[in-house]
């Protein structure tokens, strides 16, 4: 676009060009100097906290163990069982409603489908729980009029959580799985048919390949969503199921034993390193799966 | 093809019904109270409730303080990131996903541990001052702070989208041959194209702000999503005909990004 720019001579452009970089400096340092406190200092705290004995104030991995064992081992546990739980269900349940949406020649109910998938993928927390308190609760509509108490029902329980956590994590699997799904050509389904292949053979050799990696990256994206829940858990169980999230609130809000924030802190770094985890495994997959949308 | 259209129909079918029955289910469960019929005092009782109003305003006025913090920070930002400091990109796109990794639970841990710095290490500083005047009830600050860092990730996303389809350079460079200042160029020429950008993550915000339930509770402000809460030890029906209402107006605001934003809105996350 310079060259259609008739020039005098390059000092001005130059001087122009120093310009607009100090400007970039000065537009970024606000963002950067913001970050370093709310968000830098927040983190530092959870770090030097959980490397730090309560009472002496020496530096320990006293907390990290502690973190590990007992009743909040269970909660990690419970939690990763949880959110693998939910992302695997919500994966297999979530391709087959992103496929018909794909295959579908209503152009209006596709996109109903996904602007739904929009909202809903980001309803999550207090609203959510009710609704589900509301439904399949004790004194629910449905556990009401279905008896469903007598058949062993129970939305406080970890298959409870479990189906109210499918309400986000199957709508941001739609959203995640459809650019894929778009970008399976046609060409090779023919191709296949050709071939003699049928269609299971065409899903299990050419398409699932494929999808893969977007398949594995919606996975641990469900999963790190589901892992760092915490209001729908909190408003519906309270914390008759174990799950780290309560256990952090707990811990700070000193419920349990006074003197474990640093456990809680100690906690919070646990969470950290495997949401760490998961964008390490989830960055990969999703540039290999940009591969085949191009 | 008989047999894959009905294949896809149930599909549907099994997804609307997960999806509507317990927003029927929750209507339902507030206008129908075991022992009265039909009611919908759950509805008129909402607005007479004590709290309803000041943690609906105190919700709103942070939202609008989060809004106006986040695209004051990232928008200049951006844009000068495209106008000639290519080499922070990766710095501020690397600032900007961190948040990503940090569960609100975890952040507010930190957060938590930092308030209490204040009153331990800093009682005798003027520092001291300002820790107490961000944890004010009435306006707390710190969560504004805090909602501001969630956002980072949303909007970065929103604002890199809306940024990619124009060519800022050009823009600038024509405005400034025109006359005009710096200032001028950014706010006349290069803000109204970003328009549906801005109002993207605007509403993001928004739908994060309204919904955010962890780190106010936490912290002890009580916001919307914590005085529902609350309320619903008493009363149930109230509490899930606040959370429909709530619904309502963030999917209202969310179809609302939607007519404006276009298919952009199903990459904004994930």
């Amino acid at each position: 676009m310079t060259a259609t720019l008739p020039r005098v001579d390059t000092a001005p452009a130059a001087a122009v060009k120093r310009r607009r970089r100090s400007l970039g400096w000065v537009a970024v340092v606000p963002l950067l100097a913001f970050t370093a406190v709310a968000f830098g200092l927040p983190a530092w705290a959870v770090l030097d906290g959980a490397f730090t004995d309560k009472g002496t104030g020496a530096y320990t991995t006293a907390n990290l163990t502690a973190s590990l064992q007992g009743a909040y081992l269970t909660a990690l546990v419970g939690s990763v069982k949880l959110s693998a739980v939910s992302a695997a269900l919500a994966t297999l349940l979530g391709l087959p409603l992103a496929q018909a949406v794909v295959t579908s020649r209503h152009r209006a109910l596709r996109e109903a489908v996904l602007t739904a998938s929009g909202v809903l993928a980001n309803f999550g927390g207090v609203p959510l729980a009710f609704a589900f308190v509301a439904t399949l609760g004790n004194a629910g509509v449905l556990t009401r009029h279905l008896d469903l108490t007598d058949k062993g029902w129970d939305l406080y329980s970890f298959w409870g959580l479990v189906v109210v956590y499918l309400y986000f994590l199957i709508p941001l699997m739609v959203l995640t799985i459809t650019p894929a799904l778009e970008g399976l050509r046609v060409q090779w389904r023919e191709a296949a048919q050709n071939n003699g292949a049928t269609t299971a053979q065409y899903w299990l050799h050419v398409a699932l390949p494929v999808l893969l990696p977007t398949l594995l990256g919606g996975f641990v994206l469900l999963f790190g969503s589901a892992f760092a829940a915490y209001a729908t858990a909190a408003a519906i169980v309270g914390s008759s199921v174990p799950l780290i999230t309560l256990q952090i609130a707990d811990a700070l809000s000193g419920n349990v034993l006074v003197g474990q924030e640093n456990v809680a802190l100690a906690l919070s770094l646990d969470m950290v390193l495997v949401a760490g985890l998961v964008m390490a495994v989830y960055l990969p997959l999703q540039r290999r799966s940009a591969r085949w949308l191009a | 093809m008989a047999r894959l259209n009905l294949w896809r129909w149930g599909v549907f079918g099994l997804a609307g019904l997960y999806f509507l029955v317990p927003l029927a289910a929750s209507v339902v469960f507030t206008v129908d109270v075991p022992g009265q019929g039909l009611t919908v005092d759950a509805y008129t009782q909402i607005v007479s409730t004590g709290g309803f109003g000041s943690s609906l305003l105190l919700s709103l006025e942070l939202a609008l303080a989060t809004i106006a913090v986040v695209l004051l920070l990232m928008v200049p930002a951006m844009v000068a990131l495209r106008l000639g400091a290519p080499r922070l990109r990766p710095v501020v796109e690397v600032v900007c996903s961190l948040p990503l990794v940090v569960p609100p639970i975890a952040f507010v841990a930190g957060i938590v541990t930092v308030l209490k710095w204040g009153p331990e290490h800093l009682s005798r500083t003027p520092l001291f001052q300002t820790f107490v005047a961000i944890q004010n009830p009435d306006f707390p600050v710190v969560l504004v702070l805090a909602y501001v860092v969630m956002a980072l990730p949303f909007v970065y996303r929103a604002l890199d989208a809306g940024l990619r389809a124009i060519d800022v350079p050009t823009l600038v460079e024509a405005a400034r041959s025109c006359g005009a200042s710096w200032p001028q160029a950014l706010v006349q020429a290069v803000l109204p194209n970003l328009r549906g950008a801005l109002l993207n993550a605007s509403f993001l915000t928004l739908a994060l702000v309204l919904g955010e339930f962890t780190v106010a509770q936490l912290l002890g402000f009580q916001p919307f999503a914590v005085w529902i809460v609350n309320v619903s030890g008493s009363q149930a029906q109230l509490s899930v005909a606040v959370s429909v209402m709530s619904l309502l107006v963030t999917w209202l605001l969310l179809l609302v990004l939607a007519g404006f934003g276009g298919r952009s809105r199903t990459t904004s996350r994930g």
